[in-house]
């Protein structure tokens, strides 16, 4: 027996366990979030997906433009944040066109589209979390989310479930 | 003992592991997945993940070009 296999049976390995802060609500970031979510929660990782401010339009059960949240404000700011249909792309979104091309070329070269992503984390139950904070200040309610959100969290509570595995910030 | 069919040869990751999770979540114990795939990720990847999770690979095969059979046993 070798260092290395002693070590690993005094260590114990790390749990299978990945984490995510999904902040951005940008098309190609929401890609790499859900990309990396379903393929560890299919690669027998525990996932967990923490949206928190602009990251909350990938979870909105109206896809589109529409005036969710409470008050004036909060839904104006709902309309112009939107959906997950009319995420942007962080850059070069030219009014929104961006996004359809890269769905256009996801569907022709045979890549997950961000829709299909989707589904395949609801599928794998990836576990999908709310930000209490964020959803206070845009007047956003759990029922204003896909009925897939686990849970409305806090800092610490997120805290206490990531612990133990990695963490990521998209 | 019944044998699903599952070809992931045009997929691309990470639906190459999404689908084959899903396939095998269907499964009843026992029961095998025949997996068709390419060399590379898939290949290197998803025989190792399918016993990672407890799964147990029963065999990897040349079939032809770059086309691989992996059969999973539930």
């Amino acid at each position: 027996m070798d260092t290395t296999e002693i070590t690993s049976l005094i260590q114990p390995k790390e749990p299978k366990k990945l984490s995510i802060i999904s902040f951005s609500g940008d098309f190609d970031k929401l890609v790499a979030t859900f990309t990396l979510a379903t393929g560890a929660a299919a690669t027998g990782y525990e996932v967990n997906i923490f949206f928190t401010f602009w990251g909350l339009d990938a979870i909105k059960e109206k896809k589109g433009r529409a005036f969710v949240g409470k008050g004036f404000l909060g839904k104006i700011f709902g309309f112009l944040m939107g959906g997950l249909h009319s995420a942007p792309v962080s850059r070069l979104n030219f009014c929104g066109i961006s996004p359809k091309i890269f769905r256009y070329l996801m569907r022709k070269k045979n890549v997950a589209t961000l829709e299909e992503l989707v589904e395949a984390a609801k599928a794998l139950e990836v576990n999908m979390y709310a930000c209490e904070m964020a959803m206070h200040i845009l007047g956003l309610q759990k029922s204003d989310f896909i009925h897939e959100v686990k849970d409305v969290l806090g800092v610490a509570t997120f805290l206490d479930i990531s612990e133990g595995g990695r963490t990521l910030f998209i | 003992m019944s044998t699903v069919k599952l070809d992931i040869t045009k997929e691309h990751c990470p639906m190459t592991f999404v689908k084959t999770k899903i396939a095998l979540s269907k499964l009843q114990t026992g029961e095998i997945l025949e997996v068709l795939l390419v060399e590379g990720e898939p290949l290197q990847n998803v025989p190792k993940s399918s016993r990672e999770q407890g799964y147990k690979v029963l065999e990897v095969s040349h079939v032809e070009g770059l086309v691989h059979k992996v059969l999973i046993e539930k």
